[in-house]
């Protein structure tokens, strides 16, 4: 009840207090700070990254990162984990390159199959879970060996095919397509569109009860919601996500046989950077997104310090840490 | 009974400098407490309290919710620390700063929750953290043996022989797990044992259980503080009574000495007659002319699943019909089997004459109708979200197309609950989980008042509330029949029952043991429900 | 009631784990009988036994994190370092496997500390504290070790391929190390303590139990464990090799460990059942060798085996034996006879 009576006085000194509390409370707006922070760092040591055009490309590298990272969102602030998203993109991508084969005919027939492929994935994930009541963790975790185990076994170990130059323009071109002049990547507007429909959709019943199933699922349950469905659209929407990262990383990288690789820690680790309580209940879709942006910074920034790309997982790791150490002190204090 | 009466003097009156003259019969006292004070963020919560225990004394601890009751138990169980005044054991001053600090010299404490492993069996919960050592090999390995033994003597010592040191913790019934909390206790050599509701969560015949416990732990020279809502337990166990209201200490007296009339006045600060709202003229089934309960919105024919059978009931529009029983007799199941969580598998059901088949609590609220569950933090709040949140939680994940509008009237519904004008504004940004409990049970309601359900199942709504809510809960009640909606009430509480009720259904073991009307005595509900009469 | 009192005993998770062994034994074997070849064929058993050895050591640490319901995430990269620092100790020098082997032993101790403290002092989540440890060992191993280095002295290498019969030393080590995990947790206040942490934490804690330090010595064994894996690692290539993180032994080892009938939540499980678990897994490894089947479709099968192991262990726990029952065919009335001299039947 004081919060609410702190809240209602609005004199300056309070309102500064309050800042200060919000920027160190470990949501969204401390690390909100933190991206500032790190663009700012990158910015005197390089000040050309400040210049639209490298912006613009930080924005289509990132924008990949920040679809899964909403997708991983919906699944953990429903309670759950996925980890499967990295070996679904690199599937994904695999199955478009050897379906396809560079035909360019082909190019929107096989997009709406790994539509189909993406959305069955995450059917199987959410009613394994759900259903069979087996944890996610071993649910996702079992999908993924499935996932890539299956897609090596198809294409005999090593990715086949190529991608067509059609469904290769969402990852890798932009507007206007000038080459060398300032564009505006698509990866960029899709990353926006998905974050905008994110948000809204967070805004709806579905969202509010997701995160209520989240916080206590008896109680959504008791409240009439259907939890298994919730949860299993949850999965869907982070399979499907997981798709159209597919389409932006394979557009921008081109086909690997590492593609996909750790991405789902990646993912994890931006919704958890955001704030997002693990477990459920707890976190929003703009902090999803700020984490995302944050990490792929600070890669930005390890580039410019000339680090060697290897030190990257060691940097993601006690990002991790000193994250959600962070905000376990909040809560306890 | 052989309650001993302590010449006792009210320690309020006293200053420090003065001792309270000892009864020549009763040891000195082995705790005491005196002037003792919280603040929890600046805010008082426990002023000047005064406490003293003796041996061989069970020492009852009374109040409404906030009273704070539970501050002094976790005081006494070196949870929190009091801001103000001193703690004597044995006459010199001490200090608990962790609950193990307060279990190690002699004061136990059993919580509400429970405090033990499902998994284990009772030996190990017993001396979990004080295994007996058996020099091996490796050094200190757990003396299988003479843990089991240990646990085996203590368990006859306080004749428990419903229970063996093997059990796992997790097949016994919630009074024997109880029962195996106190008796790790008495196992820390506590000298004194204060228990939070230890009735709470049993059955009224396992309720026996405990009392002998608590009489043999009392002959043994235990000093009990003893924490409860039930008067009836306060009169059958407390030697003396301590009533504490809105953090002050308002009197300390040998039971015999206050009736239960003035325990309740000093308690609540008001008499307890008229403290539920009256039926209004002519509700009362069969009597007079006028508006009589209308048609029939919900009825049961033969109704069951594996915890109840043959259940018959009906509930007609503006009619309040009571489920009575023991715990455990199956009136929460009938509800679980009303709205979809334990759905029955035999007999009928229909919802406003037309048959409905509720398979879960979704079908339960498209059939309108509406639980408010027995268990608010576990199974009614998300406590995490705000209070607007769980208000249109049941619109949001069954009528999602309504909710934006129905949500509008949220407000209105937690202002007509009479919810502080404070919380209501903050709706969007107070989670519920900071909420005073009744003002939580209040959402709750507002949640299912906002569906308009033509039918609301309320189980146990007045539980672990201060009486103000409980108050407005009556009303609700009142202003729900009013409004035509039929109320199937469960509750524990028979004057709630007697007051409130136009007929009650009495269960016993699974099945309608009887039908009484409304303002039927509580002996007679009892008989019923005990298979006395 | 008389006759009635015998007590039907539930199948333990433990006995179903060594039930379901023996199951796919029989199929395995006669599947390979079929295709002309010998499940049991000396090669193929020393085969399948040094399979379970390298999984077991992981496995039994990981078991005692997941009792305390943490996790280790990173005993992956701890096995790919402690190869490397043993190798590289060793250098060679047959005087210095000592050496090598405390020095892996100790790094993966301090890797254990380090993960314990994150967790029980900081409050880190244990999937993300050893996650993230994981991923600083990798970026430590990426920058550090360009590829295989180190030589292990041919001494150490027996530690490796050494067999006693058709059984290898390596798994008879596995077999002490799952003995004193057990004693460990049967017979100790130690291991009584990881079971009441993995419970019900704060009733550990309001018992006395010292969590905190409980947690840390249940990490520190598990990277031990790890550590030791390494060193046959080492032993088996004659030298240390950062990519053996790839081999995925973390989260094999988890399912091993709920393959054995551990609660991934904590609280139950036991060392044996994580051991039948490993069986298992080398025997279907094995299986899949001898009929030659493609190896990426050992991973389908291996991804789908997990869910449906943990499935089918969901499903027994959904069916309690806790749940009271009062009308319906099924009167289950053992529950109160259950009481004193049940246990007599």
């Amino acid at each position: 009840m004081t919060l609410t009576a702190d809240t209602s006085r609005g004199t300056a000194r309070g309102t500064a207090r309050r800042w200060r509390e919000q920027l160190l409370s470990g949501g969204s707006w401390t690390v909100l700070a933190l991206l500032v922070l790190v663009l700012a760092v990158i910015v005197v040591i390089n000040p050309s990254f400040a210049e639209p055009v490298s912006l613009m490309a930080f924005a289509k590298k990132a924008a990949p990162l920040v679809v899964l990272a909403i997708g991983q969102y919906f699944v953990i602030v429903s309670g759950e984990f996925d980890l499967s998203v990295g070996s679904l993109v690199g599937a994904q991508v695999v199955i478009a390159a050897r379906l396809m084969d560079g035909d360019e005919a082909l190019t929107w027939p096989v997009v709406g199959l790994m539509l189909v492929f993406g959305l069955l994935v995450g059917l199987v994930n959410g009613l394994v879970t759900t259903l069979l009541r087996v944890p996610s963790f071993i649910t996702t975790l079992g999908m993924m060996l499935v996932l890539f185990g299956a897609i090596r076994l198809w294409t005999g170990g090593a990715p086949t095919g190529a991608l067509s130059e059609s469904f290769r323009v969402l990852g890798r071109k932009g507007f206007p397509d000038v080459p060398g002049q300032f564009q505006v990547p698509y990866a960029l507007l899709v990353a926006l569109v998905v974050v905008g429909l994110a948000v809204l959709l967070m805004r709806r019943p579905f969202g509010r009860t997701l995160v209520a199933v989240g916080d206590n699922a008896v109680a959504a349950a008791y409240s009439g919601a259907s939890v298994w469905w919730l949860r299993t659209r949850a999965f869907l929407l982070s399979s499907f996500l997981a798709t159209v990262a597919a389409v932006l990383i394979g557009g921008f990288a081109g086909v690997t046989a590492q593609v996909g690789q750790g991405l789902e820690f990646m993912a994890i680790t931006a919704v958890v950077l955001g704030g997002v309580a693990l477990g459920g209940g707890r976190g929003t879709v703009v902090a999803a997104m700020v984490g995302a942006l944050t990490l792929e910074a600070l890669f930005t920034l390890f580039n410019q310090l000339a680090l060697p790309s290897t030190v990257r997982p060691a940097v993601q790791g006690v990002i991790l840490i000193v994250a959600v150490a962070y905000a376990a002190r909040r809560r306890r204090t | 009974m052989n309650q001993k009466i302590h010449t006792l003097v009210d320690m309020r009156a006293d200053d420090d400098a003065h001792t309270p003259v000892p009864d020549p019969e009763a040891p000195g006292p082995v705790l005491r407490l005196s002037g003792i004070g919280k603040e929890f963020f600046g805010t008082s919560v426990l002023r000047e309290i005064d406490l003293t225990l003796h041996p061989g004394q069970v020492h009852a601890l009374v109040g409404e919710n906030g009273a704070g009751k539970s501050t002094v138990m976790k005081i006494v169980a070196g949870v929190h620390r009091p801001s103000a005044g001193t703690i004597e054991l044995d006459g010199s001053p001490v200090s608990f700063p962790t609950p193990l600090d307060a279990q190690r010299a002699g004061v136990a404490t059993v919580f509400q929750e429970f405090n033990l492993l499902p998994d284990r069996s009772v030996a190990e919960n017993v001396y979990l953290g004080r295994e007996p050592i058996r020099r091996g090999i490796f050094g200190g390995m757990v003396d299988r043996r003479r843990l089991h033994a240990d646990t085996t003597r203590l368990l006859d010592d306080l004749g428990l022989t419903s229970i063996a040191s093997w059990n796992r913790v997790g097949s016994l019934s919630v009074a024997q797990q109880q029962v195996v909390e106190i008796v790790k206790a008495v196992s820390y050599d506590a000298r004194i044992i204060s228990m939070d509701e230890p009735t709470a969560a049993l059955a009224d015949q396992e309720v026996a259980l405990l009392y002998d416990l608590v009489w043999r732990l009392r002959d043994r020279g235990v000093a009990i503080l003893y924490v409860s809502h039930r008067l009836q337990e306060i009169y059958d166990l407390a030697d003396t009574i301590t009533v504490l209201k809105d953090g002050n200490h308002m009197l300390t007296a040998p039971a015999a000495e206050v009736g239960p009339d003035r325990l309740v006045r000093i308690m609540v600060g008001r008499d307890f007659a008229g403290f539920f709202p009256d039926k209004p003229a002519g509700s009362v089934s069969g009597e007079g002319p006028g508006e009589g309960p209308g048609e029939v919105r919900l009825a049961l024919a033969g109704s069951g699943n594996t915890m109840v059978d043959g259940v018959d009931l009906e509930v007609r529009a503006g009619e309040i019909v009571a489920l009575a029983g023991l715990q455990g007799s199956g009136r929460t199941e009938v509800a679980h089997g009303v709205f979809g969580i334990a759905p029955f598998t035999r007999g009928r059901m229909t919802v406003d004459g037309r048959p409905a088949h509720v398979r879960t609590p979704r079908q339960g609220v498209r059939h309108r109708l509406a639980l408010v569950s027995e268990d608010r933090k576990s199974e009614g709040l998300a406590l995490g979200q705000s209070v607007l949140a769980n208000a249109r939680l049941v619109l949001d994940a069954v009528l999602p197309g309504a909710s934006d509008r129905r949500a509008r009237r949220i407000t209105g519904v937690l202002r007509s609950l009479a919810v502080p004008a404070s919380t209501v504004e903050a709706a969007q940004d107070t989670e519920v989980q900071y909420l005073s409990g009744g003002n939580q049970q209040k959402v709750v309601l507002a949640k299912w008042l906002v569906t308009e359900p033509r039918v609301i199942v309320l189980d146990e709504p007045t539980r672990g509330i201060d009486v103000g809510a409980k108050r407005a809960v009556y009303d609700l009640m009142r202003t729900l029949t009013a409004d035509g909606t039929a109320v199937l009430l469960i509750s524990s509480e028979l004057p709630e029952v007697v007051a409130m009720a136009d007929r009650i259904l009495v269960l016993r073991d699974g099945q309608i043991a009887g039908e009484l009307p409304g303002g039927s005595d509580e002996e007679t509900i009892m008989a019923l429900a005990t298979g006395a009469a | 009631m008389t006759t009635g009192t015998v007590r039907r005993r539930h199948l333990g998770s433990t006995e179903i784990v060594y039930l379901a062994l023996v199951g796919i034994l029989l199929v395995a074997g006669v599947l390979v009988a079929v295709r002309g070849g010998n499940l049991f064929a000396q090669g193929n058993v020393s085969y399948m036994l040094t399979q379970t050895s390298l999984l077991g050591f992981v496995a039994i640490g990981q078991t005692l994190v997941v009792l305390c319901r943490s996790l280790d995430l990173s005993v992956g990269y701890v096995v790919a370092l402690c190869s490397l620092i043993g190798a590289t100790t060793m250098a060679g020098d047959p005087s210095r496997v000592w050496l090598g082997v405390v020095a892996a032993l100790a790094v993966a101790a301090g890797v254990g500390l380090v993960n314990g403290l994150i967790i029980s002092a900081l409050n880190v989540n244990p999937f993300i504290a050893t996650l993230g440890t994981g991923l600083i060992v990798k970026g430590f191993l990426d920058t550090r070790f360009k590829g295989p280095e180190g030589e292990v002295p041919f001494a150490f290498q027996t530690f490796g391929y050494t067999r006693v019969g058709p059984v290898p030393v390596s798994t008879i080590v596995m077999l002490l190390v799952a003995a004193a995990a057990f004693v460990l947790l049967t017979r100790t206040r130690a291991g009584y303590h990881m079971f009441a942490v993995g419970g019900n934490l704060d009733v550990a804690r309001l018992s006395g139990v010292r969590t905190g330090r409980t947690l840390v010595l249940a990490h520190v064994l598990c990277s031990l464990c790890a550590g030791v894996a390494g060193l046959l690692i080492a032993a088996r290539f004659g030298t240390g090799n950062a990519l053996v993180y790839s081999y995925g032994l973390d989260l094999d080892s988890i399912a091993a460990v709920v393959l054995g009938g551990t609660l991934l939540f904590g609280g139950r499980g036991s060392v044996v059942g994580t051991v039948g678990g490993v069986a298992i897994l080398a025997v279907l490894d094995t299986a899949f060798n001898v009929l030659d089947v493609n190896p990426f479709f050992k991973d389908v099968l291996r991804g789908v085996i997990i869910i449906a192991a943990v499935a089918l262990y969901a499903r027994r726990q959904i069916d309690p034996a806790s749940r009271r029952v009062r009308f319906g065919t099924k009167v289950s009335a053992a529950r109160a006879s259950d009481a004193r001299g049940g246990d007599v039947a």
